[in-house]
Formats: structure tokens, C-alpha cells, sequence
């Protein structure tokens, strides 16, 4: 089914017997394999844009190449740097609006600006039981009634279906550059990256790629700006190799790469993601045993690649922050679990947004 | 404003109720003399007064748990309370509730420079965060302006923000985790150092939900290492249209400054009849700040003040010094003070978008001739968050239901152009009834939905937020269960 307006959306959902099965762009999904697939793709256009205010407003199913094409036309940007998975997880189509909100899905400058849940404004959806319901608006600064908009983001459509969703968006910076560390280890990337983001400089980006044993960090902004702040990192590694890179293609192309988990990419196997207090990092990759690792995030987003089936939790052990499989299958959940109060909570929540259980069942429990 | 009558047979059990209390708080943590129960009636909305049935300050997660176990097992409700500096009522009792105060707990547990983050108890008060950070040069960034006082518990609650939230955000984007009590005494944690949630958002939800969820005792805060150096520039302007549009240019431009200060003429002149910053007597007026090194400052200062020069201001004054940076933001900072030194006043905060700026700044004006109130206005003019600050007589009779009616009709100008009724203080039980002019039935049903789940009786700071007429079956359930 791909409904074309929020009304037939509603209507499919009122009418469904069994588990829906939703897609927005079919990009990033850990998906269902069962049950009737649901697209969203039909809903679609951009129904307010105001580049004074900062604010853009979307149908869900609207594709991000042309949300992506309306904000550069005003030199503006979506700031939590929307990742690509689709070279990841061998998917295909084009990415909605819908499907990133679903996902939070939000790149490397999540740890200096924030994550897609950050930028969200507004919602609309439809829940399970066919209830249209509105959060939020369109303003930055809104604290009325409880914030639904946090709580629809990175739900994966098991509260309700998305239908039109509001950002705020940022200016293009003017200028953007890459130190790159040489040749640290693991430990000692993630403490330099840890001395680069609690600097004055505003670091926007810092990862690690121990493949290639290089420790990138990002700077952005005015021209004059950018390059003074570049001298202060380096000035910061002193007696380290550094080399950098001030040339907007190259800048924005290695920081893609982090952005879409290229070292990972075509490789067998199954990708993990793990989220931990960054200075932890080393010691769970360590722990992990991977084939191949990618540090976001200052070291707070590992990606691991592990051989097919195995159980990365296993490995980990008790550690502070979650682990969640974004490609291969097996017998351990997807998603993290919960500890048992906070799982009857998400719980409750899910059966009250969706009482007769076919949004995506079971896909977070 | 209307609060529900108090539950009689609460009342009659108030002995009960404060010896079991009593049992499982340290000596003098439990208070129920009305003497004493006063200090507790109000928050920052002093309009409305009402002495709890008696008040509690634990000192431990565990003491909260405690406390909660035992109003959950007597069917009583429970008001949290961080310092009480809310100006929408979400810390006013009923006669028959329980004050939970979280002024005692106000530790640092941990402070992590390499992790960027600290956590403390949530009685702590928003600048002492900062201030223990600040040997390190790190800081907290939310900043409301009652900060020397204000609660973290209270900014949870309200998902506070404050003057450079354009560049920093508000609370929850700086909220990493939590320790919370729910209403049956359960004990959660919901993030950490960590960046992400494994599963729902729950984190998002629970900020901004006015003491409605549960109990927040502890919180991860994310820090941020203070910038090198900041500076503002002050612009006077014919017409409040001509910087309305400034703002705007200057946001387009690519700068983000981290403040953007907006008065109107009635506010100036308060402002400087008090504090004598040596404001320009002019129609608008506006402050904006920036960060960085000194050679960033003056970057962005050039580019700003160029845009500004094409609106034609009657004044820009850009600061050279800390003392002259200090003079300028001193008639903002003490806008408030300067207002109820002139009269009683009440202080709105509806969100609009900046493009509608303008017109709703005419229509107040309007509204204003109509209402026989005058209104000075102050805002964060970069996000749109207005604080319309109408003037009134509280002693003269009607005067206060006046002011409120106008305030209404304020806020549903901000809904009607695209805004919301509340950008930081929270809806409380200030803009409860007004909850409809923003939210559909179904709108409101799907956040009460939320509060069925953590709170099915509907026991924690029940009569806030929705309007009482929404919430009443669920309120009344309540007691029936009892």
C-alpha cells in the first residue's frame, strides 16, 4: 500500500488485519520481513520553507535529495548530516524525510550540534489505532504540552506512522577544514579527540579510522575563522604527524565517508553500532574483537563489523550504552534491551499508541 | 484560575499521611505546621496561593522513593518543587498535596572533562553548575534568567532555555541522562554518558513534562568549554518592522550569533529609568552577542553591523571593553526588576515565527489601546520567543482577570500566526485552559496517553498542563481507585 494523503494513510491503518510493515525510502531499515509493507513514499512535497527563520517544513515521504536541493538554493543545510546507509546495507531507493526522523538517523556532527531529534520541531502522525495526532510546530523554543517530537523520533514507526515533520535548519557554513592525526593508537585517538572537542575551537566532526590509523577532526565556518582555529588544534598535537586539508570537495567527501561508515562497506559480515561514553571506546572495541572499526562521535558511536551471527552484546559484557545491529540477522534483537522497568514503560507506550499491535510489532521490544 | 476542590478524606488522614512520612525521613525533612507550610504556597507566579498539606525535603534518591512509595499507596498527590521560581504555576499545591522539594539535594557526583559532562543532584541550582566547572573553563550552557536561583529539577521540568539558547539549545538538548523516582517509588535511569537512546526516546519525553512523569533526582548535564571571548553590539531602530527585518537578514547572512536581545520603546525607557545602561531613546532596540576569538568576534561583528547599517539605525554601539559589553547587556538583564519597580506585571512567553514579528508586535500594540494595559516587550528575537510584559494594578479590583484575558488573547495571536503559547516557562496552570487553542482533542489525548503510562492515577502535579475540563475523567479515576 502507498497511500498518497494522510487521510487514505489513516484509513489504511484503520483498515489492516495482520502486522503493517512500514517503509519510507527503504534505505536504513531494520526492518521487518513479515507483514504488509506500508510506504510512505506517496506523501509527499514541502509545504512551508523560510530561510529567515531557519525553518522547513515537509511532507514525511518527501525525498531528502529534494528537501536537500530547496535548502542549497538558500546556501542552507539539514545541520545533523543526514547519513547514507544504502552502500552499508546494500539497500536501494531514496531516502525520506519520514524514514530519517523514524530512524534519528544523524552523522558526525551530532556530538557538536546535535542529532536529527535536535532539529525536529514538529510532528504529525498517525497511530496505530488511525488517530491523527500533531506535536510540536514549527517554532525553535516550544515547551507546550509534553514534547511527542523526541518521543517520535528514532521510534521506528512503532508508535505511529509520520506524516509531515518541521526542521530547523542551518546556514552553509562558508568554509570547512580537516586536521588529520597520523598514526595514533586507539587509546590515544580517542583521548586526542577528546582534548580537540573540549577545546574553544569548535570541532564539529571527530573520528577515528584505526584501518588507517588516522584521527580526523573537522572545523567549519568563516574563511578567517576556520583557519585561525585550524592552527590552534594543531598547535594542540604538538610533536604529532599532522597533515590537513582546507579544500571543500576533499573536506566534504572524507566526512561523508565517516558519515556513511565507509570502511565497513562491502565487507561480509554483520555491522554492528555501539553507543558508549567515548573514553570507553578502546576498551569495548577491544572487547568486540572486530574485523573492522570506525570511531564517530569522539569516540561516543563505534561502528564494528563481526562475523555473521555473532552476538556483540556477548562480547561486550555490562557496559554504559547500547549496542544495535544495523545489518546481518540472528538470534539476538536488533535493538538493545532495555532493563526491565524502563522495557515496561516503552511497553505501555507502544500499547496506547498502538493497542491493536500492527506498526511494525516487536521490531523494539 | 481554577484548581480542582481538595479530596476530603485526604484531608481527614493528614495526621496519617505526615507519621508515615515521618518514618522514613531524617528529623525535620518532613514539615506540616501551616506556619511553616506557607513558605511553600506559591512559585513565581505569586498570583495564586495555596498551602500544601505539608512539604517534603528528601535528601537521597532512595528518600524520594520512599516518599513517593508511600503517597501512591494513600492515593496522595504529589507537586515537586525545585526552588519554586516558575512563573506558569507548576509548583502550586492543592490543599491536599504533598510538596516535594529537591533543595537538599545539591551535590556534584561526578564531573567528566574528558567525557564533557557532570552530573549532579537535581536541587542544584543552574549557575552553581556552571560555577563548578568554570576553574576548567567549561560551563552549562542553558541560562534562564532566574539561573542564581533556579532549580535543575526545574529546568527538566520545563525544558528551560534562556538567552543563548539560538546557538546552544535549550535543556534537553543538553540533557545526556537521568536518575527519576516514578510515582509507585520505582527507580530508573534513563541515559548517561552516552549519546543515544537504545530504545524510545524516553529521555526526550520526560523533559519539558512539568513533574507529571516522575521525580527527577540526578542528571547527567552536558559541558561545554567556554569560547575565548564574547561581545555585543547594541542597534537602535526607528520602527520595531525595520529590526524585525535585521533580525532576519542577520540570520540569512550565515551568522549565528549566540544572542539575539530584542526591546521595545516602553521596555528601554523602564530599563533605563532603573538601570541607567545609557540606552538610546528610541522605538526597538536590539543586542546581539557573539562568541569566539578576538579576531572571530570582529569577523562577525563586521559582517552584522554592516547588515545593520543597510536598516538604517538610529544607534550602534558596539562594545569595546568588558565594562562597555557589561553596560549593554545590563538594561536587558535587569528588564523584570525595571518593570516591577513601575507596576505589577505579568510576563508571557508565546513562540512566534520571526517573519510574523511585525504584525503580532502591531497587534499588541492594538490589543493593548483595547485593553486600556500597557505592554512592554522583551524577547529572544532570534528563535522568536516573545515575553510580552503587560503592566497592571493588582490591588485595584478586575484589574489581575483583565490582565489575564488580554495575555490570552496574546497567546492565541502567537498559535494563530504559526507559534505556540509557551517557548521556555512551561504551560503549568497558567496556560492550562489554553491548551485548546493550540491542540486538537486527539493532540492532547495522545500526551495524557503518555501520563497514563508513567503515572495510571494521575497522582504527580495532576492538575497542570491540561486543561482541567480534558483531564477530569482521568483525575476523577484517580480518586474512585483510591
Amino acid at each position: 500500500m502507498t497511500p498518497t494523503s494522510e487521510n487514505d494513510l489513516a484509513e489504511a491503518i484503520l483498515g489492516a488485519r495482520g502486522a503493517l510493515r512500514l517503509r519510507g525510502g527503504g534505505t536504513r531499515s531494520i526492518g521487518l520481513s513479515e507483514g504488509t509493507l506500508l510506504e510512505t513514499g506517496g506523501i509527499t512535497g514541502v509545504t512551508l520553507y523560510e530561510p529567515g527563520a531557519l525553518t522547513l517544513v515537509a511532507r514525511a515521504g518527501t525525498p531528502l535529495a529534494e528537501v536537500e536541493a530547496a535548502l542549497d538554493a538558500e546556501n542552507q543545510r539539514l545541520a545533523f548530516e543526514v547519513p547514507d546507509l544504502r552502500g552499508l546495507l546494500g539497500t536501494q531507493g531514496a531516502s525520506t524525510l519520514g524514514g530519517i526522523v523514524a530512524a534519528n538517523a544523524s552523522g558526525p556532527r551530532r556530538i557538536a550540534s546535535g542529532a536529527c531529534r535536535d532539529f525536529l520541531l514538529g510532528v504529525r502522525f498517525v497511530d496505530g489505532a488511525g488517530r491523527v495526532v500533531s506535536n510540536g510546530g514549527r517554532v525553535m523554543k516550544n515547551v507546550t504540552g509534553y514534547d511527542l517530537v523526541k518521543l517520535m523520533a528514532g521510534s521506528h514507526g512503532t508508535l505511529g506512522v509520520l506524516t509531515e515533520v518541521s526542521f530547523k535548519v542551518l546556514p552553509k557554513p562558508e568554509a570547512a577544514a580537516t586536521l588529520v592525526l597520523h598514526g595514533l593508537t586507539e587509546s590515544e585517538a580517542v583521548a586526542a579527540m577528546a582534548a580537540a572537542l573540549g577545546s574553544p575551537y569548535d570541532v564539529t566532526g571527530a573520528a577515528h579510522d584505526p584501518g588507517a590509523r588516522q584521527t580526523l577532526l573537522r572545523i567549519e565556518g568563516f574563511a578567517r575563522s576556520v583557519a585561525y582555529r585550524l592552527g590552534q588544534l594543531r598547535a594542540l598535537f604538538p610533536g604529532r604527524e599532522t597533515s590537513e586539508d582546507t579544500d571543500p570537495d576533499a573536506v566534504a567527501a572524507l566526512w561523508a565517508g565517516v558519515r556513511d561508515v565507509a570502511p565497513l562497506q562491502g565487507r561480509v559480515g554483520d555491522v554492528w553500532r555501539i553507543s558508549c561514553k567515548p573514553s570507553d571506546a578502546p576498551e569495548l572495541a577491544a572487547r568486540l574483537r572486530a574485523e573492522a572499526l570506525l570511531y564517530d562521535w569522539g569516540g561516543g558511536l563505534v561502528w564494528a563489523l563481526l562475523p555473521e551471527g555473532t552476538d556483540a552484546r556477548a562480547r561486550l559484557g555490562t557496559f554504559a550504552g547500547h549496542a544495535t545491529r544495523v545489518r546481518g540477522t540472528g538470534s539476538a534483537p536488533a535493538f538493545h534491551p532495555d532493563p526491565a522497568p524502563v522495557a515496561a514503560l516503552a511497553e505501555g507506550l507502544r500499547r496506547r499508541f498502538d493497542p491493536r499491535g500492527v506498526l511494525n510489532p516487536g521490531l523494539m521490544a | 484560575m481554577k484548581m480542582p476542590a481538595p479530596n476530603a478524606s485526604i484531608l481527614a488522614r493528614k495526621d496519617q499521611i505526615v507519621a508515615r512520612l515521618r518514618e522514613v525521613l531524617p528529623e525535620g525533612s518532613v514539615i506540616s505546621e501551616l506556619s511553616e507550610t506557607r513558605a511553600y504556597e506559591c512559585d513565581a507566579l505569586t498570583a495564586y496561593r495555596c498551602p500544601p498539606l505539608c512539604a517534603v525535603l528528601p535528601s537521597s534518591t532512595e528518600e524520594v522513593s520512599a516518599v513517593l512509595k508511600i503517597c501512591f499507596e494513600e492515593g496522595v498527590p504529589v507537586v515537586p518543587r525545585g526552588s519554586g521560581t516558575s512563573l506558569a504555576g507548576g509548583a502550586l499545591p492543592t490543599a491536599d498535596s504533598v510538596i516535594l522539594g529537591v533543595a537538599k539535594m545539591n551535590s556534584v557526583l561526578e564531573t567528566d572533562y574528558a567525557n564533557r559532562l557532570i552530573r549532579v543532584q537535581t536541587g542544584r541550582t543552574n549557575l552553581s553548575v556552571s560555577g563548578a566547572v568554570a576553574e576548567e573553563d567549561f560551563f552549562y550552557a542553558p541560562d534562564p534568567s532566574s539561573q542564581l536561583a533556579c532549580a535543575i529539577a526545574g529546568n527538566i521540568a520545563m525544558n528551560s532555555g534562556g538567552a543563548h539558547c539560538l546557538k546552544y539549545g535549550v535543556t534537553t538538548n543538553n540533557l545526556m541522562g537521568v536518575t527519576m523516582v516514578l510515582m509507585d517509588g520505582t527507580v530508573i535511569e534513563l541515559g548517561g554518558a552516552h549519546l543515544d537512546a537504545p530504545g524510545l526516546d524516553l529521555l526526550g519525553v520526560i523533559c519539558g513534562s512539568e513533574g507529571q512523569l516522575g521525580v527527577v533526582t540526578e542528571a547527567t548535564l552536558r559541558i561545554l568549554r567556554k569560547p575565548e571571548g564574547a561581545r555585543p553590539v547594541l542597534m537602535g531602530f526607528a520602527a520595531n518592522e525595520v529590526a524585525g527585518e535585521c533580525v532576519s537578514d542577520i540570520i540569512k547572512a550565515g551568522v549565528l550569533p549566540v544572542a539575539i536581545e530584542f526591546m521595545d520603546r516602553p521596555c528601554i525607557e523602564a530599563c533605563e529609568a532603573f538601570a541607567h545602561a545609557g540606552y538610546p531613546m528610541c522605538e526597538a532596540l536590539l543586542i546581539v552577542e557573539v562568541e569566539g576569538s578576538e579576531a572571530e568576534i570582529a569577523e562577525q561583528l563586521e559582517k552584522i553591523i554592516e547588515i545593520a547599517k543597510r536598516h538604517n539605525p538610529v544607534e550602534l554601539r558596539e562594545a569595546r571593553d568588558a565594562d562597555e559589553a557589561g553596560r549593554i547587556w545590563l538594561g536587558r538583564k535587569s528588564a523584570f526588576g525595571a518593570m516591577g519597580q513601575i507596576n505589577d506585571y505579568m510576563c508571557l512567553d508565546g513562540t512566534i515565527p520571526v517573519s510574523s514579528l511585525p504584525h503580532v508586535l502591531r497587534r499588541i500594540g492594538e490589543m493593548s489601546e483595547e485593553f486600556g494595559l500597557k505592554v512592554a516587550n522583551v524577547f529572544h528575537a532570534g528563535d522568536g520567543n516573545m515575553h510580552p510584559l503587560i503592566l497592571f494594578n493588582a490591588n485595584q479590583e478586575g484589574q489581575l482577570e483583565l490582565c489575564e484575558r488580554f495575555g490570552a488573547e496574546i497567546l492565541k495571536l502567537c498559535v494563530e500566526v504559526g507559534g505556540c503559547l509557551t517557548g521556555e516557562h512551561g504551560v503549568g496552570i497558567e496556560k492550562r485552559d489554553l491548551m485548546h487553542a493550540q491542540y486538537r482533542p486527539a493532540d492532547l489525548e495522545a500526551q495524557m496517553a503518555v501520563k497514563d503510562v508513567f503515572d495510571p492515577h494521575w497522582l504527580l502535579n495532576p492538575a497542570k498542563v491540561f486543561p482541567l475540563d480534558a483531564s477530569e475523567s482521568r483525575r476523577r479515576l484517580a480518586i474512585a481507585a483510591e
